[in-house]
């Protein structure tokens, strides 16, 4: 009885603090089939191999349904289906090569360390105006104070989304992230706002692309939008929208939570926080560490499209695989002391951006975000403590992270801008 | 028994296999005299790139020096080849007549290129092979004076980089080969059919099925052109005969080991046999040169002129070396090679020789961008990705494990399944004409 439920212990609420204990059952079977037919992969060796696995598919429609002309207009006329991001907007990171590679390329070509390296000072400055802000406080709720301010304002200035329109469509990207959480894609009701919250933000997407057609400037929309080198479209205008919306929604939700988690970390190893404080070039060990630790996506589903045979268990064809990044993140098989949180840590190949082809592709901006955030809040709040441990969490499993992060302080030392 | 403060160790070859054969003496605890001997005057290099940057001018000869361990603490005997071995005597002689004295040794010179025949053109001037760095500076200081036409004999893995390189320079290319197909010998001619539309997209005249006879030059001696076996003749005035390499084993003759041009014969341990097949317990093998049993292939003699193996080889023989002779682990390698041509990144596993099949099972021949499989008698023995390294250990995995033909179906981007014939030429029928012709 116990065995096969593990995986709803993971999404009941009442674990979200600390899913850790449940991980490290999972993980005595590596690939556990669960009674719902799914399987969950919690072994590091085991999610290594299925990520590079061709059986495994982040498409979530059988190909009978699948766009078939090449016009994804046609395609809903000619298969009309209640949920239309099946069909025709599906962001890729639910599809698969050959469509997924293409997206991919168009879209990190744009995301180019040149293009990240540039927003360096941005943060910098913005992390410093965030925490000023808070001058003559005797709290920082962290989450609304910057986790979330500082991601959102960083992704919009990158797309080329004006900041004042950012509040229009927070809710919409709340309510769109939850499509990664087994829960909200079983209802019913959340699947129907989710299409509403789609519908909506698809039309100021195909408004403002409009708009970066008419007047080019210099962010990834309109280089997105303007034609490749070969004069042809990059992407079509609806693979174009679901793309910013999904780059959109991932700079929501993913980058507040290696914040909010990372200082939480480091509120509960003082020591760690020290050292930081003292010593900023330790920023890239902390946050890879954090990336294994703590990270801020904790699983992604895929579907077997044949029979997997791996760690001693078959796979069936069409079973749903939930590849639980953040429980093979503490896999003693690949990590010693696993449990500890130990940044000089010299073998760390975690699974904090996921893996495989569908690997963060906004990992290089999440991390100079997480460093100079987690340096500028260590360096800057006066004798930092925690108003409540756990902190109270956000609904998602998946997108997992504190809803708010209350810390008392005494006072906020000066910038260093 | 202590070999550390007598003659030591003696690695005779300064490239991948000897500096990774040292390497692995020293990570293995071995404290010794080690003495690496190289016939030619540089630390060791890495070989691919000499076809690739280095012709195109990217990257200078000598920027290609492989990193060594700062721990190395070897001597180096560079500049003057091994010529000789004397087992009963436990020495070498080097090419500058001194002798070097050794406790145990790894033989790892590798493989020559295999030269044009002076009977039949060689010795004219502009003819070039490709193998050391040498010939890579020669070969790019000729191409940077813009030939007019490049006539490359071969189309191989280097004859193939070479033409990509040639053509990225502007350079007009004639590519021969006896084959339907480039990489027909590795990959099959239905495969390679995929590299032909390669070469004619970038401008390369490939001529399929075609042998060069002999070299025709000028009064002062510069090659002018090829004359073809069908009567044919093409003008060129550069010339890269790529007709793959033969194993360094002359300096073995005498020494009353089993060598020969097809390599050095070891056991599965990598120990080189004598003449009356025992295995030297002092003498061990790495790299092109080595032919041992490859469990992998039911103990398959095979020599396996990679990379990869060069370095997977020298690692596992520096460490038998150490071991005692009761603790001896035998060499499991699955060939691997990768290929960069006309933008494309080739990379393949195990060994495709003999196949009776073969399938694209992700991806499509249109795109260029796909993974096909190898099959024989119904087992999957072969892979190879173009543009599409990533799903490759995937069907490693499957080709060690001898799973059936194909070993994966139901791809995320699996097209029209359609097992078609490989089309792999006669075993060797190209290479033992021009041996024989020029025998």
């Amino acid at each position: 009885m116990a065995e096969d439920t593990l995986f709803s212990e993971v999404l009941d609420p009442a674990n979200r603090a600390n899913p850790y204990p449940i991980y490290a059952r999972l993980r005595e079977t590596p690939v556990s089939p669960q009674r719902d037919g799914s399987i969950v992969v919690s072994g590091h060796a085991a999610i290594r191999s299925l990520i590079f696995d061709p059986r495994l598919s982040s498409e979530d429609l059988p190909p009978s349904r699948r766009p078939r002309t090449g016009n994804p207009l046609k395609d809903w006329l000619l298969n009309p289906i209640k949920d239309r991001i099946a069909t025709a907007h599906r962001p890729l990171i639910f599809r698969d090569p050959p469509d997924h590679d293409t997206l991919r390329h168009a879209v990190m070509r744009e995301f180019s360390v040149a293009r990240v390296q540039a927003l360096r000072q941005r943060v910098v400055r913005d992390v410093d105006t965030l925490i000023d802000a808070c001058r003559g406080r005797d709290e920082v709720c962290l989450v609304e104070d910057l986790s979330y301010p500082l991601p959102v304002s960083v992704i919009c200035d990158m797309l080329g989304v004006p900041e004042a329109d950012e509040p229009q469509f927070q809710a919409w990207a709340t309510q769109l992230a939850t499509a990664l959480e087994p829960d909200a894609r079983h209802d019913e009701a959340s699947r129907h706002r989710t299409v509403a919250a789609f519908d909506a933000i698809s039309g100021y997407m195909r408004a403002l692309i409009r708009a970066k057609r008419r007047r080019p400037t210099a962010d990834m929309l309109s280089a997105l939008a303007a034609p490749g080198p070969d004069g042809k479209a990059v992407m079509g205008d609806f693979d174009l929208i679901s793309t910013a919306i999904l780059l959109l929604v991932a700079g929501h939700e993913t980058t507040v939570n290696l914040i909010t988690n990372g200082m939480l970390t480091l509120l509960r190893h003082p020591g760690e926080l020290e050292r930081l404080r003292a010593d900023p070039e330790r920023a890239p060990r902390v946050i890879e560490e954090l990336l294994r630790y703590e990270p801020p996506v904790h699983f992604r589903t895929r579907k077997a499209l044949g029979a997997i045979e791996i760690a001693g268990q078959t796979i069936p064809k069409g079973a749903p695989v939930i590849l639980l990044f953040a429980a093979a993140n503490r896999d003693p098989a690949r990590f010693d002391d696993p449990d500890r949180f130990d940044p000089d840590r010299e073998d760390n190949q975690h699974f904090g951006f996921g893996g495989g082809l569908h690997y963060c592709m906004g990992a290089p901006l999440a991390r100079i975000e997480a460093e100079i955030a987690l340096v500028a809040l260590c360096r800057r709040l006066v004798a930092p403590r925690l108003m409540a441990d756990p902190p109270p969490y956000r609904p998602g499993a998946s997108l997992r992270g504190p809803e708010r992060l209350g810390i008392r302080i005494s006072g906020i030392a000066p910038g260093q801008s | 028994m202590s070999i550390a403060e007598t003659a030591g160790i003696v690695v005779v070859g300064a490239s991948l296999a000897g500096l990774r054969g040292a390497e692995a003496l020293r990570r293995n605890g071995y404290s010794g005299r080690l003495t690496v001997v190289g016939d030619e005057p540089y630390r060791p290099y890495d070989r691919p790139p000499l076809s690739k940057h280095v012709l195109s001018g990217e990257l200078a000869p000598d920027a290609t020096g492989l990193p060594e361990l700062d721990t190395l603490d070897a001597q180096w005997r560079l500049g003057h080849a091994a010529v000789a071995l004397d087992r009963a005597a436990r020495t070498i002689r080097l090419a500058n007549g001194t002798g070097l004295a050794y406790e145990r040794l790894l033989i790892a010179t590798g493989a020559q290129a295999r030269p044009w025949p002076a009977a039949s053109g060689g010795g004219l001037e502009g003819i070039f092979t490709l193998r050391g760095r040498d010939d890579a500076a020669r070969l790019r200081t000729a191409l940077a004076g813009g030939p007019a036409r490049v006539l490359i004999v071969g189309a191989g893995l280097i004859g193939c980089e070479a033409a990509s390189c040639c053509r990225d320079l502007g350079l007009p290319v004639t590519l021969v080969d006896p084959n339907p197909a480039p990489l027909a010998r590795s990959l099959g001619t239905w495969i390679g059919s995929v590299v032909a539309d390669c070469l004619r997209d970038a401008g390369v005249t490939f001529h399929a099925g075609a042998q060069v006879l002999r070299f025709a030059g000028d009064a002062s001696g510069r090659v002018v052109r090829a004359h073809l076996a069908d009567g044919r003749a093409v003008e060129a005035d550069l010339v890269i005969v790529a007709l793959g390499a033969t194993r360094a084993t002359d300096w073995l003759k005498g020494a009353g080991l089993m060598a020969d041009a097809g390599g050095v014969t070891c056991d599965g341990a990598c120990r080189v046999l004598g003449a009356d097949g025992t295995p030297c317990p002092d003498i061990y093998a790495a790299g092109d040169v080595a032919r041992w049993p490859n469990p992998l292939y039911g103990g398959r003699l095979m020599s396996v002129e990679h990379w990869g193996n060069a370095v997977a080889q020298a690692a596992h023989s520096g460490r038998n070396m150490l071991a005692p002779a009761d603790d001896q682990r035998t060499y499991h390698h699955l060939p691997a090679f990768w290929s960069s041509q006309f933008g494309i990144n080739i990379k393949a596993v195990g060994l495709s020789e003999g196949a009776d099949a073969v399938a694209i099972v992700q991806g499509s021949r249109a795109s260029r961008r796909f993974l096909a499989v190898y099959g024989r008698a119904g087992r999957s023995i072969a892979a190879v990705s173009f543009d599409q390294a990533r799903w490759l250990p995937a069907y490693a995995e499957a080709i060690t494990a001898g799973r059936a033909f194909p070993p994966i179906r139901d791809a995320s981007d699996q097209g029209d399944y359609l097992a078609l014939a490989p089309g792999f030429p006669p075993p060797r029928a190209a290479s033992t004409l021009i041996e024989a012709r020029h025998g």
